[in-house]
Parts: structure tokens; C-alpha cells; sequence
């Protein structure tokens, strides 16, 4: 019990630190990507090549002076950052980021807790971010920011079902909702990643979590250009500077998710000596160092997505997402189940490779089909009329 | 339709957007090796693609004689042309009967650095500068005197190019 104590407490220090350590240099990160992808430097003055800039941006951000405005309803007004901040650093709580580490008093789990209803949590939590950002929104006062508000609880619902939906595929295959458990069904070989027999589904999750994160293409709750910054207009300081670390670390947490979900979370790709015990302290190293290169890469995807894709419109967003996301999310559900009814049950096969590869023939099959009919301007509709219609 | 306006063939319903989004992404990607075009100011100042203008008309400058007084004879024709109105000018003479400036100012922040002053003056004494950073720390800094005209050393601007003076 006092190890159990003991070691979770550390756990949740040192998972805290480091990820409020990422989130900054993750702001870093996007501002020179972003740089680099427009021919410009970006930020490289403070510190070497900049690393100290977070740094510079926390302590300003800190001096600032806090505004509120006066019709604001004060309450609501001061509680929505943290709302909004809170659920998105608690979910990253269940997700495995190593192998157990030996200790002389036993293996430590590396994941801060480990649910038996990781997944759910996961779930639940996400959703609850969005009560910061409507909140911000109606507290604030001001016709942008409620409008904001509007737009992010809207978007986040009808995307928050695509999510679902896509990740029961995941569960059927595990058989189980626990995070750990997700992970070691994925490490029997690299084919057996979700990835593989669920390509279709990463990819629902993929645009959802993209959504459900609030970036570009899909940040219509801030968009700059039309409701100057959305829910947050009305805030500064470091109450703006909590709903920032709420949305980078919403993005490290649907990384992280990715990453255990469909490719295979700490797992090290070609070799079981990883996922076996008995575990070592250089096991746990190379397990975290998968688990952050993985993670690091879809970090990297959601910058270079949001500088390359404009945003989307309103009603290309909703159609987007209850037109087409949600009833594929649905037929690929049941396609995916019946397989795996057919596999599993019919002809007895196990879980392995072969299993893993003949799921990922059938998401070939689908998705081939269903590109080359939907992507003729089913998935989102143009602004104009085709060449020769009315405008 | 208006002269010489491209009307860019439009993607009708037809388009395909997944592979719009696919070149996209390989566009922004390639462009992170690209060199870059920053120029690190402080200590960059200038590159092979970009130069201070010879032309360029800054701070003035004036300049001096041999003894390192002031070339300027306090003619008057300087305030007098200066359509900001920003030279104070209050002649002076010795016992030879030279002229010369008693009070000689010019105010940098009225100042709208035509070059008018320079084009006039007959001793080629007043000149606007090859210089632009005037940083200071209060207001009244920015009235340039004599003696801080004389002290500057930064180059005089050419206000055009001496072998092609009309700028053809």
C-alpha cells in the first residue's frame, strides 16, 4: 500500500512536469515549424536556437495584466480556463508510456493509474473539455466569444461520436477497455498494430481527434479571421495562457491515444524481447523512446497540418461531420465486427499476423472504394458550382 | 470581363480533395529544407539580395573643415527651403566678418527627410545620412545640435547616383 502510495505519487510528479515541459516547447516547436515551412527562421533569440522562449512567453504571460470584463459573469468567467485546463491534463493520466520498471520493492505500471476502464475515462474527460470552452464563451459576455462557444460545443458533439465510434473497432479487437491490455493485444508482431487491421478506423480517429482538439482545419471555435479569437477573446494572461496548455496538451493526449491505440504504444516494431519480462531498466528506456518518437511524430503531423489546410467552413464542418464521418464510422463498425465475428468465431483463427492481414486486405478493399466515391466532392462540398453551373 | 484579369479554371464538384490535401502536405514539407530568407538583423545588416540604398536619406549629418569647425556658413537658404520647418538657424560673425552658426538645430522628429537641405546647401556642409538606428531613450534627444551633427560619422547620403543623375 505505501509503495503503491509511494510510487504514484512520484509518478504523478514527474508525468506532470514533464508534460508541462513538453507543452512549452511544444509552442516552440509549432512557432518554428511553422517558420520553417513559410522560409522563415522563427523564433531563435532566447536561449539556443530558442529553446528558452517558452520560458520567456510563461513569465510574460504571468506579468500580464489580467482583464475582466465588467458585464462578465465573474464566477463562470474565472473557472472556465481551468475547466477547460484540468480534464486535459488529468487524461493523460491511463495512458501507458513505457514497460513496467523493476524496482527492488516490484514492477512499477508506467502509466500514472492504471483504470481497468481506461478508455472510458479517456472518453469521458475529453468531453468535459468542452465545458471550459462554452463556458469562456458565455461568461465572457461578448458576441465572438459566445459565438465560439456555440461553434465548439457543436463541432465537439457531432465529432465526439465519429471518435467513439472508430475506437470500438479497437475494443473489439482487444476485448477489453483497458489501456495496457490494448497495448500488449498490439505487440505480437507489427502487423498486428491496430493500425494495420484498422487503418480505416485510425483514420476516422485521426480527423476526429482533429476536431475534437480544436485545430486547424478544424478550429472554428477560435478562428481568427472571423470571430477575432473565438472563446477566448475576452481573456489575458495567464487565464489565456491556461486555455493554450489545455489545447497542446489535449494534442499530446490524442498523440499519446494514437499511439497506444493504433500503433501499438510503447511497443518496439520486430522484436518481443520488449513486450516479455522479465523487465529491466534499459527495457523501460527503449519502450518510453518508442513511445516518444510515436508520439512525437503525430505531434509533428498536427503542426504540419495546421500550416498546410485552411479552415473549413461552418457548414462544411457539420456536413463533414454528420454526413460523412458518422455513418462511416457506423458501416465500418459493422463491416469491421462482422469480420472479425467471421474470423474469429466461424473459422477459429487467433489473434496473430495472418488475422492482423487479412482485417487490413478488407480496409484496403473499403477504403479504395470509398475514396474514390466519396472523394469526388461528397467529402466536403465546394463553394462553387461545377464548371458551367450557377455560381 | 476587365483587361488582363486570369480567370483561373475553378474545381467544380469533381475535385478531389484527398489528394489536394496529399500535395499540399508534401508542399509544406519540402519547404522546411528550403533555405531560409530571415535576415538576423543585429548582426546581419546586409546580404548579397538586399543593401542599404545609397539613397537612402537618414539622420544628418555635417560635415567639417580641416580645423574641425562646422563647413556651414549660416547662409539661411537650409531653413528656408525646409518644408517641415524643423532647422533652427541663428547666424553669427567673427571679426574677419565669416559667418558662421551660433545655434544650429535641426528636430529629427519634424524633420521629413526630403533632402531638400542637402540639395541646397551651397558648402556641401549639411547632409542627410546612410543611417537608421535612432533609438533614444526621451524625447528631447531627438533635436539634433551642432556639435552632435558634427560628431556623427555614419556616410552622406548621394541622393542620386552621380553618374546617372536624372535616374535613367
Amino acid at each position: 500500500m505505501t509503495f503503491f502510495l509511494v510510487s504514484s505519487v512520484i509518478k504523478i510528479l514527474v508525468v506532470f512536469t514533464a508534460l508541462m515541459v513538453i507543452i512549452a516547447l511544444l509552442t516552440l516547436a509549432e512557432r518554428r515549424i511553422c517558420a520553417w515551412m513559410q522560409d522563415r527562421l522563427g523564433p531563435n533569440r532566447v536561449g539556443p536556437q530558442g529553446l528558452l522562449q517558452p520560458a520567456a512567453d510563461g513569465l510574460k504571460n504571468l506579468v500580464k495584466e489580467e482583464t475582466l470584463p465588467a458585464q462578465a459573469d465573474k464566477v463562470l468567467f474565472m473557472l472556465a480556463p481551468a475547466i477547460s485546463f484540468i480534464p486535459a491534463l488529468l487524461t493523460f493520466a491511463v495512458i501507458p508510456f513505457a514497460s513496467p520498471l523493476p524496482t527492488p520493492w516490484g514492477d512499477v505500471d508506467m502509466v500514472v493509474a492504471n483504470l481497468p476502464v481506461g478508455f472510458l475515462y479517456i472518453l469521458a474527460f475529453g468531453s468535459l473539455g468542452v465545458y471550459g470552452i462554452v463556458l469562456a464563451g458565455w461568461s465572457s459576455n461578448n458576441k465572438y466569444a459566445l459565438l465560439g462557444g456555440m461553434r465548439a460545443s457543436a463541432q465537439m458533439i457531432s465529432y465526439e461520436i465519429a471518435l467513439g465510434m472508430s475506437t470500438v473497432a479497437v475494443l473489439l479487437l482487444a476485448g477489453n477497455v483497458t489501456l495496457t491490455d490494448v497495448i500488449a493485444k498490439q505487440s505480437g508482431s507489427l502487423f498486428t498494430w491496430n493500425v494495420f487491421p484498422l487503418s480505416l478506423g485510425f483514420f476516422i480517429f485521426l480527423v476526429a481527434s482533429f476536431a475534437e482538439t480544436n485545430r486547424l482545419p478544424f478550429d472554428l471555435p477560435e478562428a481568427e479571421s472571423e470571430l477575432i479569437a473565438g472563446y477566448h477573446a475576452e481573456y489575458s494572461a495567464m487565464k489565456f495562457s491556461m486555455f493554450y496548455i489545455a489545447e497542446y496538451s489535449n494534442m499530446v493526449t490524442a498523440s499519446a491515444l494514437m499511439t497506444s491505440l493504433f500503433f501499438g504504444g510503447w511497443d518496439v516494431p520486430l522484436t518481443s524481447w520488449d513486450s516479455t519480462p522479465p523487465w529491466t531498466l534499459l527495457k523501460t528506456a527503449v519502450t518510453f523512446g518508442s513511445f516518444a518518437l510515436k508520439t512525437g511524430f503525430f505531434l509533428f503531423f498536427f503542426i504540419w497540418v495546421r500550416w498546410t489546410l485552411p479552415r473549413f467552413r461552418y457548414d462544411q464542418l457539420m456536413a463533414l461531420g454528420w454526413k460523412v464521418m458518422l455513418p462511416l464510422a457506423l458501416t465500418y463498425l459493422t463491416v469491421i465486427a462482422s469480420a472479425i465475428w467471421f474470423l474469429h468465431d466461424r473459422l477459429g483463427w487467433t489473434y496473430d499476423a495472418r488475422f492482423a492481414l487479412t482485417l487490413f486486405g478488407l480496409n484496403v478493399l473499403l477504403a479504395v472504394s470509398l475514396l474514390f466515391w466519396l472523394d469526388r466532392g461528397h467529402i466536403v462540398a465546394g463553394s462553387v458550382a461545377e464548371e458551367g453551373g450557377r455560381a | 470581363m476587365t483587361i488582363g484579369v486570369k480567370v483561373m479554371k475553378r474545381p467544380g464538384a469533381e475535385a478531389s480533395y484527398v489528394l489536394a490535401t496529399l500535395k499540399g502536405m508534401a508542399l509544406t514539407f519540402s519547404h522546411l529544407w528550403r533555405p531560409k530568407v530571415t535576415m538576423q538583423y543585429p548582426e546581419e545588416k546586409s546580404s548579397k539580395e538586399w543593401a542599404l540604398s545609397p539613397r537612402w536619406r537618414g539622420t544628418h549629418r555635417m560635415l567639417t573643415d580641416e580645423q574641425g569647425r562646422a563647413k556651414c556658413v549660416a547662409c539661411g537658404l537650409c531653413p528656408q527651403i525646409c518644408p517641415a520647418n524643423c532647422i533652427k538657424l541663428v547666424p553669427g560673425e567673427d571679426e574677419q566678418g565669416n559667418r558662421y552658426p551660433l545655434i544650429y538645430e535641426i528636430d529629427e522628429f519634424r524633420c521629413v527627410f526630403c533632402g531638400y537641405c542637402q540639395e541646397v546647401c551651397p558648402e556641401e556642409a549639411i547632409h542627410v545620412g546612410v543611417h537608421y538606428e535612432n533609438s533614444e531613450y526621451s524625447r528631447d534627444r531627438f533635436v539634433y545640435d551642432l556639435e552632435r551633427l558634427c560628431a556623427q560619422t555614419h556616410p552622406v547620403s548621394s541622393l542620386w547616383d552621380p553618374s546617372d543623375p536624372k535616374g535613367e
